[in-house]
């Protein structure tokens, strides 16, 4: 009975290395028994090798289609939108390029694409273990207000006084956040109503202390918290079409971080364990409730670092003005760019872009609510067409492992009619 | 039962409903053909009337209005069911509910009923309500199907038994004619799996020491009732310690107080002399307790995960996994590639995800990285529960290889085969205790059916049983209860069916429901 089982792995060894032609002998240093595996070959053979590998055109094709069934998707129904309005797309497309590649714009739109980043990366991390931190929008203003005022009320030097102020924005954002995720853990309350709620909260907060006399002083029409130092702005990028602001620096490390913490630590894999199943994750020793307050505490901490572009490299203050429902473009971006931290980046530089041609489009006659109906349709059509593809592929990969293992199987019958 | 319900399509066969072939493909053909399921689970909504939870999803019939209202009345009257259709079902209570999803089917039109465990959440005088109502039914010609564990339900309100075990029909009896004792025989089997001869590598140093171990729990109308009381063991190294018993009588809150999913409220686990009764789950598999959960979709593995992160699941932070706070996914992949091999995992790769593999295979995959880890103690919930045979001789002659080279195992399992010929020790359990011990090379159907259905405690001798009072009712009348009850010795066969406390004063076979949640 187990002579036959235990021939399995030998007899299947062979077919990768003919359906591979050869690739497998690289990189895989215990030989005879590691190379055969299908999945240890692409690791040795080169690109045009890797091409004709069965299973890197499955993951290829899998990988492709659903960014281009979004993009197809959500350009039909954009042009069938305006078509509809009286509008002609693609005049309106060109438009919209020719204003959007300008060089000024795209510092603009890099610029702009900052924050986004920022709160598309903190709106992730509750993503991946199935939290909707809906409250990034309260806590990176609560923490940039706070922030403010400490920056505004030291006067040290830069290389003591930035860290203080990004220090101050993280821990402050990070409370923030963490209320609700004390509350989902201890009380079960969920994440989505107390991160709403605390938005209007925080709101009322800085409503409060944003008054003259408090924390803030008012000039003109504008009430503001006092103006950091000079020294405590963050350095730009010169570029002769404007300046690329330094916090950049601050989005790329957040985009590593993320990226490290949650594909290479111990820490990132409960967090997402916990994101597939919590009950998988809570068996296998990760205690679900204390991932939950840690997840949220590291969800507001990046979402504290949202506001910290526009206070350091911009305003130098919080007042009235300053920017406010970049969270909630967190989540839209975090959803077009599937948590990956490159995705992210492009869909905030893609968010970044429309909005910068959205005001361009209206003064050269369009609707400028066009660009509101685009952004739904892509984050529907990206939405969609992503978790389409995902059934597809689950179920085509169901069918494959089937298929091969029947194969196998028949394979195995022969071997065993001959011997 | 799901076939029958629509839910699931059988492979081959026939069902003939009214005389005429049918096949079902959702559950709305079974009630077009007039087949209704009650659920173990109850389906309605809290928030909801009776009346609205009634008539939702079949509006069609009566409307929502008066009309329906009229019908439900009719239905309840007629039936004896006596629902009120104005309240909400937040505020009634289990039995109650149990009779509106009753309605709900016969408000649909079922001529059938499938009624799925439905004692299992009431207590004894709910439970002769429910028989009168079932009564009620056949008296005005319907049919009921009646699924239950509990051996003195069936007989009293069958009047055609049929037994089914491991997916086939076993025998069909009469309730006339069958006394609980062959009844059991038949759901155990009437012969037992010889164990095979073999060397036995029991050690007398205990690794696994469970002490006192109490656990309460609170069901859903938010009584607490005890899940598991006074639990000892030791398992050895070298020994495997199956315990037996119908399922939901405490066996999967033993291996979750076990694994710390579950903070028992008394008692002491130790391991290797460690203390850990509360320490963390991460801590217990960190000190060398493997784990192979009863439903691995939920509890063993990241289904829409690939196989490489699984095999990290649970061993997260122990080598080849990380090292420190950091991932070696290098290792950890090379590492599945090795399992993968090593315990035939029939899989194309190590990248697709564990949804992909079939029942066995995800199983070997499971086992394999449980072992990979050197456990000292291995708790195996239903190790072989929804695997092909083939994969079925493959773990359990690892768990035996494991065992020579001195590891513990507590195998929890309803199949008896498995349990008998794998285990050292047996023990049987019964509304969260530990009722009965036997001897898997001596121990007869007979016992052993008895003990599951709480008939018989103490140890189960296997010899001299022949004689024991076969024909002791599964029911205690209320002379039984009020006798105090002996407590049973060892080789002591005509202990009564409940332990000590006696705190059902109903005629029928429950008191409390232990385990049952």
């Amino acid at each position: 009975m187990s002579h036959p089982e235990n021939e399995t792995p030998r007899s299947d060894g062979e077919k990768p290395a003919v359906g591979s032609g050869g690739t497998g002998g690289g990189g895989t240093a215990t030989g005879t028994t590691e190379a055969p595996r299908p999945g240890a070959a692409p690791s040795g053979g080169g690109l045009t090798a890797r091409l004709k590998d069965p299973r890197f055109q499955e993951k290829l094709l899998l990988g492709l289609t659903a960014p281009l069934l979004a993009l197809a998707t959500a350009f039909v129904l954009i042009c069938l939108v305006m078509t509809a309005t009286g509008q002609n797309p693609f005049q309106a497309f060109q438009s919209m390029f020719d204003y959007g590649t300008t060089e000024r714009s795209q510092v603009w739109i890099v610029n702009k694409a900052i924050p986004y980043y920022l709160s598309a990366v903190a709106v992730a991390v509750g993503f991946r273990m199935n939290l909707f931190n809906i409250g990034v929008d309260g806590q990176y203003q609560v923490a940039a207000f706070f922030a403010a005022v400490v920056g505004g009320a030291l006067t040290l030097s830069g290389v003591v006084q930035i860290p203080i102020i990004l220090l101050t924005a993280m821990v402050v954002g990070a409370l923030w956040a963490g209320i609700a995720g004390y509350l989902k853990a201890v009380r079960g309350v969920s994440e989505v109503i107390t991160t709403i709620m605390l938005n209007s909260i925080g709101g009322a907060l800085i409503g409060y202390f944003l008054h003259e006399g408090r924390l803030a002083e008012r000039n003109q029409n504008i009430v503001h918290t006092p103006d950091i130092p000079e020294s405590s702005f963050f350095f730009t990028i010169d570029t002769g079409n404007g300046a690329i602001y330094g916090t950049i620096v601050i989005a790329a490390a957040a985009g590593v971080a993320y990226w490290y913490l949650l594909g290479r630590t111990r820490f990132g894999f409960d967090l997402r364990a916990v994101g597939v199943s919590d009950s998988a994750a809570e068996a296998s020793g990760v205690s679900v409730k204390r991932m939950v307050i840690v997840s949220m505490l590291v969800s507001g901490a990046i979402a504290g670092l949202v506001g910290m572009p526009t206070l350091l490299n911009d305003t130098g203050n919080f007042g009235n003005n300053f920017p406010s429902g970049i969270g909630f473009m967190g989540i839209a971006i975090a959803l077009l760019g599937r948590n990956h931290p490159v995705g992210m980046a492009l869909a905030a530089l893609l968010w970044a872009f429309l909005e910068r041609t959205g005001g361009h489009l209206n003064f050269v006659g369009y609707y400028q609510e066009i660009i509101g109906v685009m952004q739904g349709i892509i984050v529907l059509s990206v939405v969609i067409s992503y978790e389409l593809v995902r059934r597809w592929g689950l179920r085509r990969q169901q069918r494959i492992v089937g298929a091969e293992l029947a194969a196998r199987a028949r394979k195995n019958d022969t071997v065993e009619g001959v011997a | 039962m799901k076939i029958l319900y629509g839910m699931q399509k059988p492979d081959e066969g026939t069902i003939a409903a009214g005389g005429e072939q049918v096949s079902f493909g959702s559950p709305a053909d079974a009630i077009a053909r007039g087949i209704g399921m009650v659920h173990q689970h109850f389906m309605l909504a809290d928030n909801l009337t009776v009346q609205e939870n009634i008539v939702l999803g079949a509006e069609k019939l009566h409307g929502i209005g008066a009309a329906a209202r009229r019908r439900i009345t009719e239905i309840s009257d007629a039936y004896g069911l006596g629902v009120r259709p104005d309240v909400l079902v937040e505020e009634i209570g289990v039995a109650d509910r149990q009779r509106v999803e009753i309605l709900k089917v016969l408000y649909r039109g079922a001529r059938t009923l499938i009624l799925d465990e439905p004692t299992a959440v009431l207590v004894p005088q709910e439970v002769d309500a429910l028989f009168a109502n079932l009564r009620e039914l056949k008296a005005e010609g319907l049919t009921v199907i009646f699924i239950s564990h509990k051996l003195g339900e069936v007989l009293s309100v069958a009047d055609e038994i049929t037994v089914i075990r491991r997916g086939t029909t076993v025998a069909s009896v009469t309730p006339a004619e069958t006394t609980p004792k062959q009844l059991a025989e038949l759901m155990v089997g009437s012969e037992l799996p010889v164990p095979e001869t073999r060397e036995s590598t029991v050690t007398d140093v205990p690794v696994l020491e469970v002490a006192g171990l109490h656990l309460s729990g609170t069901d859903a109308d938010g009584v607490v009732r005890e899940v598991l009381a006074d639990i000892d063991f030791t398992i050895h190294r070298g020994e495997v310690m199956g315990i037996a018993g119908v399922e939901g009588n405490g066996q999967a809150e033993l291996v979750e107080a076990i694994m710390g999913i579950r903070d028992p409220d008394g008692g002491r686990i130790t391991v290797d002399g460690d203390d850990l009764s509360h320490a963390s789950t991460r801590r217990r598999r960190e000190h060398g307790i493997g784990y192979i959960p009863e439903d691995r979709h939920r509890h063993g593995l990241l289904l829409s995960a690939p196989l490489w992160e699984n095999r990290m699941l649970g061993h997260v932070t122990e080598r080849p996994n990380s090292r420190g706070q950091r991932l070696t996914l290098g290792d950890a992949k090379a590492d599945t590639e090795r399992i993968v091999r090593e315990y035939d995992v029939r899989t194309p790769g190590i990248n697709v995800t564990a949804a992909s593999l079939s029942g066995g295979n995800q199983q070997k995959l499971i086992f394999g990285r449980e072992m990979s880890h050197h456990p000292k103690v291995l708790i195996a919930a239903h190790p072989t529960r929804g695997v092909d045979v083939g994969a079925q001789a493959q773990i359990w002659d690892q768990i035996r290889e494991a065992r020579i080279e001195g590891l513990a195992v507590l195998l929890i399992s309803a199949d008896l085969d498995e349990l008998i010929g794998l285990s050292d020790s047996l023990r049987v359990m019964y509304r969260g205790r530990l009722v009965a011990d036997a001897d898997p090379a001596t121990i007869t159907p007979e016992e052993l059916g008895g003990a599951m259905t709480g008939e018989t405690t103490g140890r189960l001798s296997g010899h001299d049983s022949t004689d024991t009072p076969a024909d002791r009712p599964e029911q205690a009348d209320p002379a039984d209860q009020a006798d105090p009850a002996d407590q049973a010795g060892p080789a002591d066969q005509a202990a009564p069916a409940d332990p000590a406390e006696g705190t059902g004063d109903g005629p029928s076979s429950g008191t409390a429901q232990g385990g049952t949640a």
